[in-house]
């Protein structure tokens, strides 16, 4: 955007209260957010309910979490696109592992326990082998993430022979799945009160359509990993020299970190919570997909850029990524509650993300227009 | 005449065929700021890079206060307290004057006894005390790098290198991306250097710059030292000449 230079520093100063402006570019995403929220709640039925915004803090976590590793990538001027497979890889994984230690009558917590781990671990090979690429050999990060999701997209149907999902999950094993999955640490019951862990076995049907999970596992779980990932972006020493690679590789060197290791580090970090992603989804959904997490990549890349960081690296933070997510989940729930049809969510989506590269270019053009003043 | 603090004798260095610099002697008293003026190509950059251990002298030894740090790497060598600041700066233009000024060093504490995290209160206010003695003041210690001046950016620049204890400061056209009283007041920070007891090389192709600050001019010319001459001596007149070959 350019802005006129004929003017006087005076006239400039009159146009714009730059600290307003300042507020309204960080925090636009924020305010994007509650006037959504405010909004399905006035016209949509059913859409301002505890149960509801339980439900769209579920959803929001596969995004939530694959944004959280793909955060740190960006700023540091990189990308994966490789963590939609990742999921799927993590996901498919987890499950064959469980399935196939509890057919050959290990104990089925200590098979999911085992399953987890796999699934976490095998998630970091893409990432490690990212960022070696990217920090080692200099492969642009568009081109080798791209590179690697074609592998680990074809890694992860290997694994379900090209299968939609893990075949021969046995019922005991989805059962337990599902008690995590889809549990919740407290409920409410109407008439009843609430209820930690589980919900009582004599639950009437009709009573169960009206129960409120209050604290879904998956959310509590995303939760945890925001606060750590988010603590150690924003406090921690590894953190700041995120933030330092992103401002100028060259500086970073120079001061004597080690740019190369901390570039792996940050790709692995980005396949660990696409591998979360991918455990929880398969937890969710109790089947082990390869797709799981094809569609949520761009919108991951949506979330962390509508939440203010910015592509060219250098700036940006979890809790973005956090209302970003938020944004996306919220704009597919109400959109369904509104009976709209679900194509539109793309198009809505689409023009989100546009608005907010619009706004960070704003920020970006106030703060060259402050400097030159 | 004080004891010189750098020392470099005989340095050499071709690349291919071409002879870069030719058994060049240079040296730098304490307190002293040396302008290395020459045309491009002359072999300016070239013989600093021999000291700042970036390049390795074919021939010719460097030593610094006794030492002979000949062909060390960088790092050994920034260690010992030469400084080098290029005209890029090597700042985090995304963040703010204390952590440019900590970069890679910072400093931490921790939180409920246990966690380390990064102490953005104290870095500021040591990194203003560095600038405090720079005589130099930034309005907010929280502005992102990118919101100050280029002057103010090449003062976050050399304040860091006081901090971490520079012992001779190398800077590689300071002036020259800088607006008119910007460059003075970098002028004002190599005197305040100088003031200091910090012996300064400043490479730069302003003739105007080097008259102001410079105590003694080393002109170089095809690799080699064609002048090495005190201030008082020196006219514009007669470093043109030299860097054109006319003398």
């Amino acid at each position: 955007m350019q802005l006129p230079s004929k003017l006087g520093a005076a006239q400039r100063q009159s146009l714009v209260d730059s600290r307003f402006i300042d507020f309204l570019t960080k925090s636009w995403s924020y305010f994007f957010l509650l006037g959504l929220v405010i909004f399905f709640s006035l016209t949509g039925m059913g859409f301002f309910s505890v149960r509801n915004f339980a439900s769209i803090l579920t959803t929001s976590t596969l995004i939530m979490l694959m944004s959280i590793g793909q955060t740190y990538v960006i700023i540091t001027a990189g990308i994966d696109l490789s963590i939609g497979w990742t999921v799927g890889l993590s996901s498919v994984t987890t499950a064959r592992v469980m399935r196939d230690l509890a057919e050959s009558g290990n104990d089925v917590a200590y098979a999911m326990l085992v399953g987890v781990f796999a699934g976490l671990l095998v998630a970091l090979i893409p990432g490690l082998v990212n960022g070696v690429l990217v920090a080692k050999i200099r492969v642009p990060p568009f081109i080798a993430t791209l590179g690697m999701f074609g592998i680990v997209r074809g890694a992860a149907f290997l694994l379900t022979d090209g299968q939609q999902v893990v075949r021969g999950l046995s019922a005991e094993l989805r059962e337990s799945l599902r008690m995590i999955g889809n549990g919740s640490l407290l409920y409410y019951i109407p008439d009843r009160g609430f209820e930690w862990f589980a919900l009582p076995a004599d639950l009437p049907p009709q009573q169960l359509r009206l129960v409120s999970q209050l604290l879904p596992y998956p959310v509590i779980i995303t939760a945890l990993v925001v606060l750590v990932f988010a603590f150690i972006l924003a406090r921690s020493k590894f953190g700041r020299h995120t933030y330092v690679i992103g401002g100028s590789e060259e500086a970073a060197r120079r001061s004597g970190i080690n740019v190369d290791r901390h570039l792996i580090i940050i790709y692995i970090i980005c396949g660990l919570t696409a591998g979360i992603a991918g455990v929880l989804h398969l937890f969710r959904f109790t089947a082990g997909a390869p797709q799981a997490g094809e569609a949520a990549l761009l919108s991951s890349v949506a979330a962390v850029v509508i939440g203010g960081t910015n592509l060219f690296g250098g700036e940006g933070d979890i809790m973005g990524a956090v209302v970003g997510s938020l944004i996306i989940a919220v704009l597919q729930t109400g959109l369904v509650i509104l009976n709209i049809e679900s194509i539109w969510q793309f198009i809505v989506v689409g023009v989100v993300i546009i608005i907010a590269v619009l706004v960070n270019q704003l920020q970006a053009a106030l703060e060259r227009f402050q400097s030159n003043a | 005449m004080p004891e010189p603090v750098l020392t470099a004798r005989g340095i050499s260095k071709h690349f291919g065929g071409l002879t870069a610099v030719d058994d060049v002697d240079f040296e730098v008293s304490a307190g002293e700021v040396v302008a290395l003026l020459g045309d491009n190509g002359a072999g300016k950059s070239t013989l600093i890079k021999c000291i700042s251990g970036v390049y390795r002298p074919e021939t010719g030894h460097v030593s610094f206060k006794g030492a002979d740090i000949t062909g060390h790497a960088p790092a050994d060598i920034r260690q010992r307290g030469i400084e080098t600041i290029y005209q890029d700066l090597a700042l985090a233009e995304n963040l703010d004057v204390g952590a440019n000024v900590f970069l890679g060093k910072e400093l931490t504490r921790r939180l409920l006894r246990l966690l380390p995290v990064t102490d953005d209160q104290r870095m500021r206010s040591e990194a203003a005390g560095a600038l405090d003695q720079l005589d130099i003041h930034i309005p907010s210690l929280k502005q992102k790098l990118v919101n100050l001046s280029g002057g103010q950016r090449q003062a976050v620049a050399i304040a860091r290198a006081l901090y971490w204890q520079a012992q001779l400061m190398i800077m590689d056209e300071p002036t020259a991306a800088l607006a008119v009283p910007e460059q003075r007041k970098v002028l004002a920070l190599i005197r305040s250097l100088r003031e200091s007891g910090i012996p300064v090389i400043l490479i730069s192709h302003t003739l105007h710059d080097v008259m102001a600050v410079a105590d003694r001019l080393v002109i170089m010319r095809r690799g080699q030292v064609v002048a090495n001459i005190p201030r008082a001596e020196a006219s514009e007149e007669l470093v043109v000449r030299h860097i054109v070959g006319a003398a």
